[in-house]
């Protein structure tokens, strides 16, 4: 993973509330095997229809994208993640996201910051004609005009964030305990491993 | 047993969480043990690719099990000469490659598409005593909640956390918040689990679990029957929740008991043991808890493009300013103007050209029956196009067959075909066509969802038996003697 400092830049004024994992990326976008070129497809729907915000020149290769409550809820394709990036997101802006998609987007060096509602409407404002910037190291999104806005992120998310740390190499490191784990579960629960299908032992 | 054994009452899913925290980190994360992991090809490539570019391997292959569902065609699979039928469409080709060698390569069970065990995901791992009480589930796929309803903790994940899975057996997670939803009293005739829980969704919206995992509780959930409570956990992710999940009983044990990956002699006592000690302790609190009546719930539809627009079926489609939050105003104006609907329209009146019985959620073999109850000795509207019935599994089938469903499905006009997620979501061939209206007992009516353009109705098994034989949304309790639908 790519490490994430400061994400300034424009920043699209979605707004929309909702906004669900079929219209981030169509499910018929998803068969591909690799994560490259989803951007294609991200936000297909909205895209076709005249005047969004995708569609003004302004915002072509946005780094942040602002939208409404409950961002990413429906399916675990983590290809709407994949989609976002490969269209230049690297930030989202919501006053809040579906718990997978908020996974999802961090595990891929996505940030998705919650900011309460009012702020978001102000950000949308801001966003039509300014640049905003979303600073991690300092937890606070910033616009030309002096606002600042702090928001909250897991520590352990931000670590990985700035540092750029692969999860699976940092958990790797928790190789005895897991092993220990094991070793109990086995003993008190026996049933749990190796649960072959009787029928064709 | 193991496991910090905490002297303050424990929900059930803290009992559940505490069993598995491998390891607790300052900041308080934790890592999590998981028992069982299901896969399909839509969410393994490319973790499956990380893997081999990392040099890594599955660390726990025997708790591990692949099953390809939602590309395949739910036409034949086999020719008449007995050969494999191609899969026309070159990009589902690939994945389903990508899987079956995937698969053996990493030393997984797999269940190809021609097996008699082949099925979604979320039917096989239960039906195939895969999926068990107390354990931590997790697949590539948000419908996972489904095995909450044998009393399992389980939920989605991502690709980069199937990835994490299968190199470590574990997740980094904190604690979620929990919730209760309590169901008291009777459900009427004709009101069915996925009744139940589309009015649920209503009532607590598409985010009100976000962050929590829900235990669905109360006299309801306790005379469901265990495919009722399967098709009730499914849709937790609708209402937000990443896992819903009910304390296992009687019902469940008696579910499991022989199943081919079921624990069985001296094993399945001693699970027994740990099993009947899994649910919420007396005085646990909850973080968040709701109270459903259940007289109050009524056979319910779906109207909107989201699934907390739900109404009685003997409603309306509701006007946009009947809503008091001005953006959930904009999103039903915008839901409408999608489904094509007046504010007003009673939901009797909406035509359907479609009708789809299957997904994770509803093609059991309750589920086929309560369809086939209602399309006995009838026949599918003119003006419905296209009717299928997709049972969720290979095992369902012959169920379904040797009970004669299936020409009861025929007869009436469906057409009967080979499990997988078919019309559930459009990455297969079973599409809905721009414009048409279809009566889905899948999980998700989002725009696009059944194919571009598709507008969906979610409603019950019975009453999308019902919508075929009128050719629009219909009233199942106005059909047939209502029988005893307690599950
Ligand atoms: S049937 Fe639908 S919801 Fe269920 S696993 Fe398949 S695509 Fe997902």
């Amino acid at each position: 993973m790519k490490a994430v400092s400061t994400i300034r830049g424009r920043a699209i004024p979605l707004g929309l509330k909702n906004v669900d994992t079929d219209v981030i990326i169509p499910a018929h976008w998803l068969k591909t095997i690799s994560r490259e070129g989803l951007g294609k497809g991200a936000f297909e729907t909205i895209r076709a229809t005249p005047g969004n915000p995708f569609d003004v020149e302004d915002f072509a290769g946005a780094p942040i994208l602002i939208a409404g409550d409950n961002f990413g809820c429906g399916s675990s394709r983590e290809h709407a993640a994949w989609a976002m990036l490969d269209m230049g997101l690297t930030a989202v802006i919501a006053p809040s996201f579906s718990d997978i998609f908020a996974g999802n987007a961090f595990k891929n060096g996505i940030l998705a910051v919650e900011l309460p509602q009012e702020q978001v409407d102000r950000l949308l404002e801001v966003a039509k004609d300014e640049q905003i910037a979303v600073d991690l190291e300092n937890q606070v999104v910033t616009t030309p005009f002096q606002d600042r806005f702090e928001f909250q992120i897991d520590p352990f998310r931000k670590r990985c964030l700035l540092e750029g740390l692969d999860e699976i190499g940092l958990t790797l490191g928790s190789e005895s305990e897991i092993t220990r784990h094991e070793q109990v579960r086995e003993g008190a629960m026996p049933w749990l491993d190796k649960p072959s299908r009787r029928d064709a032992a | 047993m193991f496991g910090a054994m905490a002297s303050k009452p424990r929900t059930l899913y803290e009992k559940i969480w505490d069993q598995h925290v491998v390891e607790r980190f300052d900041d308080g994360t934790c890592l999590i043990y998981i028992d069982r992991h299901l896969v399909h090809e839509v969410t393994s490539p490319q973790a499956f690719d990380a893997l081999r570019l990392a040099g890594r391997t599955v660390r726990r292959p025997d708790l591990t099990l692949a099953v390809p569902d939602h590309n395949l065609p739910t036409t034949a699979r086999l020719a008449p000469d007995g050969s494999r039928v191609p899969i026309a469409d070159p990009q589902s080709a690939a994945q389903l490659a990508a899987l079956e060698r995937n698969a053996p390569a990493f030393g997984i069970d797999y269940i190809d598409a021609i097996a008699p065990e082949q099925g979604i995901v979320h039917v096989v791992g239960p039906e195939q005593g895969f999926s068990l009480p107390g354990a931590t589930i997790v697949c590539g796929d948000s419908h996972t909640a489904a095995h909450g309803g044998i009393g399992a903790l389980a939920f989605g994940i991502g690709t980069s956390e199937v990835e994490h899975v299968l190199a470590t057996q574990t997740l980094q997670l904190r604690q979620s918040k929990t919730m209760e939803v309590r169901a008291e009293g009777e459900l009427g005739p004709g009101v069915t689990p996925k009744d139940l829980i589309l009015h649920i969704i209503g009532v607590i919206g598409t985010a009100g679990g976000t962050g929590h995992v829900i235990e669905y509780r109360g006299h309801v959930f306790e005379e469901m029957s265990v495919e009722g409570r399967l098709t009730v956990c499914n849709m937790s992710i609708e209402g937000g929740a990443r896992a819903g999940l009910i304390a296992p009983d009687d019902k469940v044990f008696a579910y499991l008991a022989g199943r081919p990956y079921a624990p069985a002699g001296d094993d399945w006592d001693r699970a027994m043991e740990w099993w009947r000690s899994l649910s919420t302790d007396a005085g646990a609190s909850f973080d968040r808890s709701v109270v459903i009546d259940a007289a109050d719930v009524e056979p319910t539809v779906s109207w909107g493009t989201s699934p907390e627009d739900v109404v009685a079926v003997s409603g309306a489609v509701p006007s946009p300013d009947s809503f008091a939050d001005p953006s959930k105003q904009d999103a039903a104006r915008k839901s409408l103007d999608y489904m094509d609907l007046a504010p007003g329209t009673p939901i009797e009146d909406i035509a359907v050209e479609n009708v789809f019985i299957g997904s994770c959620t509803n093609s059991r073999i309750e589920d086929l029956r309560a369809a086939a109850e209602i399309l006995k000795g009838r026949k599918k509207a003119p003006n419905v196009r296209w009717a299928i019935a997709v049972p969720g599994s290979g095992l369902v089938k012959r169920q379904a067959e040797a009970e004669g469903l299936d020409r009861i499905f025929t007869e009436a006009g469906f057409e009967w075909r080979e499990p997988g997620c078919s019309a559930c979501l459009a990455m297969n061939p079973d599409k809905v066509p721009p414009g048409e209206r279809c009566a889905s007992t899948s999980n998700r009516n989002f725009v696009g969802r059944q194919g571009p353009g598709a507008r969906t109705h979610l409603v019950s098994p019975a009453m999308a038996a019902a919508a075929a034989v009128t050719g629009r949304l219909a009233d199942v309790r106005k059909f047939a003697p209502c029988q005893e639908v307690g599950g």
